[in-house]
C-alpha cells in the first residue's frame, strides 16, 4: 500500500499572451485563468494510478493562499482523497523555502503515523521553473529522486520509472521511500466527472501554517519580452509554391 | 578572479564526440563570470572535446572516468560536480548548460551545499551583487533576480548566448580525477536506457534545420512527408503539443513550453497554427518558414516567409523539387 | 498581412451572428460596397456566438420578441442549420407551473404550438430525468438548435457571391472619425477605410467601440457559466447532434442541452459577475477566447448538484467528464430588450448590438430594413438605442440594473414589477409633498412618479365592494392597490390632481418650424397659435411613430409633449425630419406639468385664477398663460381621463408651490391627489384612449385603430400615401373595447387579467385576423366608473362589433367577455359631455 503526496501550484495559465500585473511584479491570470501546470496534472494522475493499484491514497499539497484552494478541489475531483494547504503567498516563497515546507508537512504527518513513501512534484512551476523543489525536497528527506518522469509503476516498494528525452528512454528503479518529478507526456491526465467534484467540495482539507518566514525567491522584476516585428513574405499558394520554397532554403544553406 | 567551474556534456556527431552546442553556450557565459574556466566532463573526453574546450578558452578539463559514473544519476554527478569546486578553490559560480541533465545536476549541488540556484539563465546582469535574467513562464518572461547567501549556481538557457571563441584559446589540461561517491548517491541512477534510433543523434536542440509539425498533420499517420523532409535535409522533426497531447507523436519531439526549445537555422513550420506554447519553444529560430492553409495564422503572420497551402501536398512537391540528396 | 479598402458605402464591425446576417441581409436589399471586419479569425473570431448554447425557445411574454424569434428560426431553418428538438421547461414548484400557464397563454396569443404536461410525459422523451424533482413542464416541440457559426459563414458567403462584400479578418478598429457631428472613416492597424454608415455589431465590446466615436451603447458584459460533461452512453446511443428535447429547469435557473455524446449544463443562477467592456482580453491573451472567461468553480457548485439532482443517471455516470467549463460572455441591457437603430450622437453611426443567437437573423433583417427605408417591418422601437436617458446610459446605471435583472432570467416576472435599484434618480419639483402624502411610486423614465396614495386610503370606505373591483388572488393584486379605484372614483365624482412631470417636452423652433411640424404629423398644424393639437405620427409606411400633442405658441413655435418612456425615441425622430430653418429645443427639464381634472377643476381653478376658465372662455383644445396668483401658468385645456380640466404647464422651480395651491384649493371641495395609476390606466381604458407602446405600435394603421380622420390635410406630410392608399381597403383587424363578465375561475376565485392574454370563441375555438395574427389583450385594467374591468385587443373584423361575445384565457381558463366598442367610442360619457363641461 502506497500512500502518495502530490505537491501542486496554482500559476496563471501560460498558454495565452503573458499579461503582468500593473505593478509588474507577477504575472496575471484575469484573462487566462488559474491552472496547475500540465507537468503537476501528470503528477496527480501517476499517483492516483499508484494509488489504485497498491491500494493506497492520494494527498494533494500546495503552498499557497486560498485562491489555490481551486487546484486543491482540481486534484481531489479526479482521486485524490484529501487534501493539504500551507497557508502562504507563494510569490514570497523561493524554492528553498516550498522544500521545506513540503518537508515540514510530510516529517509531522510521518510522526502521526502517515507515511508518504512516494512524494510527486511537476518538474518545473509553470511560472517560476526553478527546476529546484523536488531536489531541494529529497535531501531535506533523505531520499533518492529522479527528475523528468514521464510514467512511474510501483510493485513491492519499489519505484520503476521512465525518462524520455532527445537522447532516447532512461529507466530507473528507485526503493521507497523516494521523491519523482514529472515531465508532462507520458500519462494522459483524466477530468473529473460531475460526481467527482461534487464530492471534491466534501473531502478533508486542512489548513497548517508554514513553519519558517521564507528567505524569498530572489525576484527582482518581471518584463515580457517585445514580440520581434517581422515581415513575411508569402511566397505562393500550394504546391505550385514549392520551387520558389526551394529557392529560399538553398539561400538558406537548407536545401543541398 | 575567481574560478568558473562548467559542468559539459557530450554530443556524438557520428563517430566523433564534441561539447554539445548548449554546453559551449555555457561555457561562453561562464568566461564573462570568472577566471580561469574549469570544465567536468562525466565520461571519457575525446580529441574533440579537447579541441572545442581549448576553443572555449577552458583551463583545465576535470575527467571522471569513474565506473559509477557511467550511468547517469544526479546525485552522483552532483558529487563529482562538488569535488571539482572544492578542488577549483574560489569558485565565482558554478554553470552548466539548462538542458535536463543539466538543470537536475546543478540542484543537486545547490541542495546539497545549500547554494542559491537560477535555471535557465540568458544573461549577467552584474557581479556585485549577482543578479542574472533568467527565463520563467515557459520562456514568454524574463526575471531579474538576485541569488546571494553563496556561490551562485546557474544553468544557460539554450540559445540565449551566442557560442564564440574564446580571445586566447585555453591550455584544456585534462586532469583525471575520482569523486568521493557514496552508496546512497546511487540510490537513483538509470538501470536501462535505450538511444533513439533513426541515424543522426545530433539531437532535436542542436539541430540546426527542423521541420515542425502541428494539428494540420491530421493524425499519426500525416507524418510522412514532414520526416522525408526532415530526412533530406539533414534536420530533425519537432512536433507542437498538440500533437504530443493527442498521442501521435512522442513528447521528446514535442517544442515548446513544456517540450524543447530549440533555435535552428531554419524552422519549416507545417500546420502549426503557432500559439504561444509552440512559439515559445521556437522563436528564436533565425529563419521561419510556415506552412499552413490560414494566411492569417500567428505563425504564418510572425514567420519570415510562409506558403499558404495543405501540408500534405506543399511537402511532397517541395520533396520533388529538391529531388535525391 | 491583411489590408482594408479606402472606401465603403458601410462598415460592419463585427463578425458573429449579428455582423455576418447583417451583411447578408443588406446586400439583399442592394446594398453594395460593404466592408466587414472583425479583429479575431474566421469563422470563429472568439465573440459570444462562438460559444453559444445555441438553442431557441420561441415564446416569449413580448409580441416584438417573439416575432422576431419565430423569424429567425425561419432564416436558420433556410440555411439548413436547424435541428429540431423540441423543449421542456419543467416546473419543481407549484408557483412555477402557475408561470408556466402564464406562458402558455403567450404561445397561445402568439400561435405557437405549446401544452402543459405532466412528468409521466417529460420522463417519455427524456427518460434519464428524475420525474419525482418535478410536478410538470411546458412543453414546445418546435424548439431546436442552431449552428450559428455555419449560419453566419453561409450568410456572409452568399453576401461576397453578390459581390456585394468584402471581408476582413484579423484586424483591429483603432478608431473612429466623426466630422461635424457625422461618421467620416473607421481607422483600422491595417489602413483607414473611409465611410458613409458604419454599423457597430461588436457584441460585448459594442460600448468600447462605440465611445471612439463618441456614442454610448450602453450594454454591459455579463458571464453567463455552463460547463460540458461527457461522453455518456446514453447519449451517444442515439444519432446526430441532438436528438432529446432541451430541458430548461426553470426553478434552479439552468438548462441541460445535449451536444452528441456530451451533456451541456448551463447556468443563470450565480452571482451577477460582470465585466467591463474595455478589460476584454485579446484572441492571444484568452485560454480559448475573450468571451469564455476563466470558469469560477464555486460559483458553480450548487447548479452542479441541482443538475444531478434532476438527471442522476446521466450526470452521475462516472465514465463522463467534465472537459470544458467556461464562465461565457455575453451582451445584456438594463431593461432586456437589444440596442438597435443610428446612434443620437453620431449620424450615419449604426448599433446592432446585444442580441442573443434566436433573435440574430430577424433584427438584423429589420435593422437592414430600417437602414435602407427607415422602416422595419415588425416594430423595434423597445430596442431603440434612442430610448435611453442620460442617467440610464451611464455604466453605474447598466451595471445595477444588469445585475437586478440577471437572476431573472428564467424568472417569474410580473408585468408590472418594478426594479428596486437605483431609484429615485428623477424626482418632480413636488416630490416631497407626494412622500407626505403616501405615495408609492413606481419609476418610469427614471422618474419617480406616484402610482397611488396612501393618504387616499380613506376612500375605500367610501365605495363599495364591486366599484372597487377588488382582487382576490395575490398575483392579479400585485404591484396594484384598489386606492387607484377609489382615487378614480373620487376623481369622476369631484376631481384629481395628477403629477406629470415626467413629460417629455421639447420645443420646434424656427423660421420652418411650421413645415417641420406639417411635415411630421398627420393632423393639421397650420392653426392659430394658442391651439393644442393631438395627433398621430406615422411612418412612411402608415404605422404609428408615436401619439402625442403639439401646442402652437407662437407663429414659429410648437411645443411637443408626450409620455415621457417613448420621449427620446421621440425626440430623435423629430430631430431627424427637421428642415434647414427649423431647430429642436428640448425643454423636458424646464417645464413640469400638473393635471387638473373633473366636475370641480373648473371651481379649483376659478378660485385661484381671475382668467377665464369656462367652457365659453377657454374652448376644448386652446392653450394660454394664465396667472395664478403669482405664476405664470401655461393651461392646455385637454384631457387623457376624460374630464374638464387641463394640464398646467410651469417652470420646473414653480411646481412644487403650484402643487401646494391646487391640492389646497382642491380640497374643500374633495379633489385629491392621484396617481398615474388612474391616469395611465383607469382613466384612459374606460374612454378607449389608445396608448403607444400598447395597442399603437409601427405595425398597427389608423384604419385599424379606428383613428382614420374624415379628411386629411392637403399638406403633405410622412405617412400620407400610405394612408390614402389604405382608404379604401378594409382593416385586417380591428381595435376594440370589451368588458369582462365572470370573473370567477374554476376554483371560485374572482381573476383579473393584467394584459397579454390571448382570446378565444366562447367554445375556446381559436381566432385568426388578417394578418395570421391570433388576437390578444393589449391593455386591462379596471373601468371603476362602469364597475367592469376591461380589455382592449385587435379583433378579426368579423367579430370587430359591439356585442360580440368572446373569452378570454387566463393562466389556462376562459373568461367570458363581450365587445362593447368596435372602434374610438367611449364606454364611458361616449359624448364627452365632461369634457366638454356640460
Amino acid at each position: 500500500m502506497t500512500d502518495v503526496l502530490v505537491c501542486v501550484k496554482r500559476v496563471p495559465d501560460a498558454s495565452g499572451e503573458v499579461v503582468l500585473t500593473p505593478d509588474g511584479s507577477r504575472v496575471d491570470g484575469r484573462y487566462a485563468g488559474y491552472t496547475m501546470s500540465a507537468h503537476e496534472e501528470c503528477a496527480v494522475e501517476i499517483g492516483v494510478k499508484v494509488a489504485e493499484a497498491t491500494g493506497g491514497a492520494v494527498t494533494v499539497l500546495t503552498l499557497g493562499d486560498e485562491d489555490s484552494v481551486e487546484q486543491l478541489r482540481a486534484a481531489l475531483s479526479v482521486g485524490a482523497a484529501e487534501a493539504v494547504r500551507v497557508d502562504a503567498d507563494a510569490d514570497a516563497y523561493g524554492p528553498a523555502d516550498v522544500a521545506r515546507e513540503i518537508a515540514a508537512v510530510v516529517t509531522t504527518r510521518a510522526g502521526a503515523g502517515k507515511d508518504y513513501d512516494l512524494v510527486l512534484l511537476g518538474n518545473d512551476a509553470a511560472d517560476t521553473g526553478d527546476f529546484q523543489v523536488g531536489i531541494r525536497l529529497a535531501y531535506a528527506l533523505d531520499r533518492p529522486v529522479v527528475t523528468g518522469v514521464q510514467r512511474l509503476e510501483v510493485s513491492e516498494g519499489t519505484a520503476t520509472m521512465q525518462v524520455d528525452n532527445p537522447e532516447g528512454t532512461e529507466i530507473y528503479e528507485v526503493a521507497l521511500p523516494a521523491v519523482a518529478t514529472v515531465l508532462e507526456g507520458g500519462v494522459s491526465p483524466r477530468y473529473p466527472s460531475i460526481t467527482g467534484k461534487i464530492k471534491a467540495k466534501k473531502a478533508p482539507l486542512e489548513t497548517v501554517e508554514p513553519s519558517a518566514a521564507p528567505a524569498g525567491s530572489g525576484r527582482q522584476a518581471l518584463r515580457v519580452p517585445p514580440p520581434p516585428p517581422t515581415q513575411v513574405e508569402i511566397l505562393g499558394e500550394g504546391p505550385a509554391a514549392a520551387p520558389r520554397l526551394v529557392e529560399v532554403l538553398t539561400q538558406l544553406g537548407a536545401g543541398r | 578572479m575567481s574560478a568558473v567551474v562548467v559542468l559539459i556534456e557530450i554530443e556524438h556527431d557520428g563517430d566523433a564526440s564534441r561539447v554539445s552546442l548548449v554546453s559551449r553556450e555555457a561555457l561562453t557565459f561562464a568566461r564573462g563570470l570568472g577566471d580561469p574556466v574549469y570544465a567536468l566532463v562525466l565520461g571519457p573526453t575525446s580529441p574533440g572535446v579537447v579541441e572545442d574546450c581549448r576553443e572555449q578558452g577552458v583551463a583545465a578539463i576535470f575527467e571522471c572516468p569513474d565506473e559509477e559514473l557511467s550511468a547517469y544519476s544526479g546525485a552522483a554527478w552532483a558529487v563529482a560536480l562538488g569535488a571539482v569546486v572544492d578542488a577549483a578553490g574560489d569558485v565565482a559560480a558554478v554553470v552548466a548548460g539548462g538542458t535536463a541533465h543539466g538543470n537536475e545536476v546543478l540542484a543537486h549541488l545547490a541542495a546539497r551545499r545549500d547554494l542559491p540556484m537560477a535555471a535557465n539563465v540568458v544573461g549577467l546582469v552584474g557581479s556585485e551583487p549577482f543578479e542574472v535574467e533568467r527565463q520563467v513562464v515557459g520562456g514568454s518572461a524574463i526575471e531579474r533576480t538576485l541569488l546571494a547567501g553563496g556561490t551562485p549556481v546557474v544553468s544557460v538557457a539554450g540559445h540565449a548566448v551566442d557560442p564564440e571563441p574564446a580571445p586566447t584559446p585555453g591550455g584544456a589540461a585534462v586532469l583525471p580525477f575520482s569523486a568521493p561517491i557514496e552508496e546512497k548517491d546511487l540510490r537513483a541512477r538509470v538501470v536501462r536506457s535505450q538511444t533513439r534510433d533513426g541515424g543522426d543523434t545530433s539531437g532535436l536542440t542542436s539541430a540546426r534545420i527542423i521541420v515542425g509539425a502541428g494539428r494540420g498533420a491530421g493524425g499519426p499517420d500525416g507524418f510522412e512527408s514532414v520526416d522525408a523532409l526532415a530526412a533530406r535535409l539533414g534536420g530533425a522533426v519537432g512536433v507542437s503539443r498538440v500533437v504530443t497531447s493527442l498521442g501521435w507523436r512522442p513528447h521528446h519531439e514535442q517544442v515548446g513550453q513544456t517540450g524543447s526549445r530549440v533555435s535552428p537555422d531554419v524552422y519549416i513550420a507545417c500546420g502549426i497554427s503557432g500559439s504561444i506554447q509552440h512559439w515559445a519553444g521556437m522563436s528564436s529560430s533565425k529563419t521561419i518558414i510556415a506552412v499552413n492553409t490560414d494566411a492569417e495564422a500567428p505563425m504564418v503572420t510572425k514567420a519570415n516567409y510562409a506558403v499558404v497551402g495543405d501540408m500534405h501536398e506543399v511537402l511532397p512537391a517541395v520533396l520533388e523539387q529538391l529531388g535525391p540528396r | 498581412m491583411a489590408s482594408v479598402p479606402e472606401k465603403a458605402r458601410c462598415v460592419i464591425i463585427g463578425a458573429g451572428i449579428v455582423g455576418n446576417s447583417l451583411a447578408y441581409h443588406l446586400a439583399e436589399l442592394g446594398w453594395t460596397d460593404i466592408v466587414q471586419l472583425d479583429k479575431g479569425p474566421l469563422p470563429n473570431p472568439g465573440g459570444s456566438t462562438g460559444h453559444a448554447s445555441n438553442f431557441i425557445f420561441p415564446v416569449d411574454h413580448s409580441r416584438e420578441m417573439t416575432d422576431i424569434t419565430l423569424e429567425s428560426m425561419r432564416q436558420y431553418k433556410e440555411l439548413g442549420v436547424f435541428t429540431e428538438s423540441g423543449g421542456f421547461e419543467v416546473a419543481r414548484t407549484e408557483e412555477r407551473m402557475e408561470e408556466l400557464r402564464r406562458r402558455m397563454s403567450s404561445a397561445k396569443a402568439w400561435g405557437i404550438e405549446a401544452e402543459l404536461v405532466d412528468p409521466d410525459f417529460v420522463v417519455e422523451k427524456v427518460p434519464f430525468l428524475d420525474k419525482d424533482v418535478i410536478v410538470g413542464a411546458f412543453w414546445t416541440p418546435s424548439v431546436g438548435v442552431v449552428d450559428s457559426l455555419r449560419a453566419g459563414t453561409i450568410m456572409r458567403e452568399r453576401a461576397q457571391e453578390k459581390g456585394a462584400l468584402t471581408v476582413v479578418s484579423n484586424v483591429e478598429v483603432t478608431d473612429l472619425e466623426v466630422v461635424d457631428g457625422r461618421i467620416a472613416a473607421v481607422v483600422t492597424d491595417a489602413g483607414r477605410i473611409e465611410a458613409e454608415t458604419v454599423v457597430v455589431c461588436c457584441g460585448v465590446w459594442s460600448p468600447k467601440i462605440a465611445r471612439m466615436a463618441g456614442a454610448r451603447i450602453p450594454l454591459t458584459p455579463a458571464v453567463h457559466q455552463m460547463i460540458s460533461a461527457g461522453p455518456y452512453e446514453v447519449l451517444a446511443d442515439r444519432p446526430g447532434e441532438i436528438s432529446f428535447p432541451i430541458v430548461r429547469d426553470m426553478d434552479t435557473l439552468c438548462y441541460e442541452r445535449q451536444h452528441g455524446s456530451d451533456m451541456e449544463v448551463g447556468s443563470y443562477a450565480h452571482r451577477p459577475i460582470l465585466h467591463d467592456p474595455e478589460e476584454i482580453p485579446s484572441n492571444e491573451q484568452a485560454k480559448l477566447s475573450p468571451t469564455e472567461m476563466p470558469f469560477t468553480e464555486e460559483d458553480f457548485e450548487l447548479q452542479l448538484e441541482q443538475a444531478l439532482e434532476l438527471m442522476p443517471e446521466l450526470l452521475g455516470d462516472e465514465r463522463g467528464t467534465v472537459r470544458y467549463a467556461i464562465n461565457g460572455l455575453l451582451s445584456q441591457t438594463a431593461d432586456g430588450f437589444p440596442i438597435l437603430g443610428e446612434t443620437p450622437e453620431v449620424k450615419g453611426l449604426w448599433s446592432a448590438a446585444a442580441i442573443w443567437i434566436k433573435e440574430g437573423p430577424g433584427t438584423a433583417k429589420l435593422v437592414a430594413e430600417w437602414m435602407t427605408h427607415g422602416n422595419p417591418s415588425i416594430d423595434i422601437s423597445h430596442s431603440d438605442i434612442c430610448r435611453f436617458y442620460p442617467h440610464q446610459r451611464t455604466r453605474d446605471h447598466v451595471r445595477a440594473r444588469t445585475s437586478e435583472a440577471f437572476n431573472k432570467t428564467y424568472g417569474i416576472v410580473h408585468p408590472g414589477e418594478q426594479s428596486e435599484s437605483v431609484r429615485g434618480v428623477r424626482l418632480a419639483p413636488m416630490h416631497a409633498s407626494q412622500r407626505d402624502l403616501g405615495a408609492v411610486f413606481y419609476e418610469a423614465a427614471g422618474w419617480e412618479r406616484p402610482h397611488w396614495y396612501a393618504s387616499n386610503e380613506n376612500l375605500l370606505e367610501k365605495f363599495s365592494d364591486d366599484q372597487l373591483m377588488r382582487r382576490e388572488h395575490e398575483w392579479d393584486a400585485r404591484w396594484w392597490s384598489p386606492i387607484i379605484n377609489a382615487e378614480h372614483l373620487q376623481m369622476r365624482e369631484a376631481g384629481a390632481v395628477i403629477d406629470l412631470s415626467a413629460f417629455a417636452i421639447f420645443d420646434i423652433v424656427g423660421p420652418k418650424a411650421l413645415e417641420a411640424v406639417q411635415q411630421i404629423c398627420v393632423a393639421q398644424m397650420d392653426v392659430k397659435v394658442g391651439r393644442v393639437v393631438y395627433t398621430p405620427v406615422l411612418d412612411s409606411r402608415g404605422g404609428f411613430r408615436s401619439d402625442l400633442t403639439v401646442m402652437r405658441l407662437a407663429h414659429d413655435q410648437f411645443r411637443v409633449v408626450t409620455g415621457g418612456a417613448h420621449g427620446m425615441v421621440d425626440k430623435k425622430w423629430f430631430a431627424d425630419h427637421l428642415p434647414q430653418g427649423a431647430a429642436l429645443v428640448d425643454v423636458t427639464s424646464a417645464y413640469t406639468t400638473i393635471g387638473l381634472w373633473g366636475p370641480k377643476a373648473r371651481t379649483v381653478l376659478e378660485s385661484l385664477t381671475r382668467a377665464d376658465v369656462s367652457p365659453q372662455g377657454f374652448p376644448f383644445g386652446t392653450c394660454r398663460e394664465i396667472e395664478v396668483g403669482d405664476l405664470g401658468v401655461l393651461a392646455s385645456r385637454i384631457s387623457y381621463v376624460g374630464e374638464y380640466g387641463w394640464e398646467l404647464y410651469v417652470p420646473m422651480e414653480a411646481g412644487a408651490a403650484l402643487w401646494e395651491r391646487l391640492l389646497k384649493a382642491g380640497k374643500e371641495h374633495g379633489v385629491i391627489p392621484a396617481g398615474i395609476g388612474v391616469y395611465a390606466t383607469t382613466g384612459r381604458i374606460e374612454k378607449a384612449y389608445r396608448a403607444f407602446g400598447a395597442e399603437l405600435d409601427a405595425e398597427r394603421t389608423l384604419s385599424e385603430t379606428g383613428m382614420r380622420r374624415k379628411k386629411y390635410k392637403d399638406a403633405d406630410f410622412i405617412g400620407k400615401d400610405a394612408i390614402l392608399a389604405q382608404e379604401g381597403e378594409e382593416p385586417k383587424a380591428v381595435l376594440c373595447s370589451l368588458t369582462v363578465d365572470d370573473h370567477t375561475s374554476a376554483s371560485g376565485v374572482k381573476r383579473y387579467m393584467l394584459g397579454g392574454e390571448p382570446l378565444f370563441t366562447r367554445d375556446g375555438t381559436q381566432l385568426t385576423d388578417g394578418h395570421g395574427h391570433h388576437p390578444y389583450v393589449t391593455s386591462a385594467g379596471s373601468a371603476p366608473s362602469l364597475g367592469k374591468h376591461m380589455l382592449m385587443a385587435f379583433l378579426p373584423p368579423e367579430q370587430a362589433r359591439v356585442g360580440t361575445e368572446l373569452a378570454v384565457s387566463f393562466m389556462e381558463e376562459l373568461y367570458p367577455v363581450t365587445v362593447v366598442s368596435a372602434d374610438a367610442t367611449a364606454p364611458f360619457d361616449p359624448d364627452n359631455d365632461r369634457i366638454k363641461g356640460k
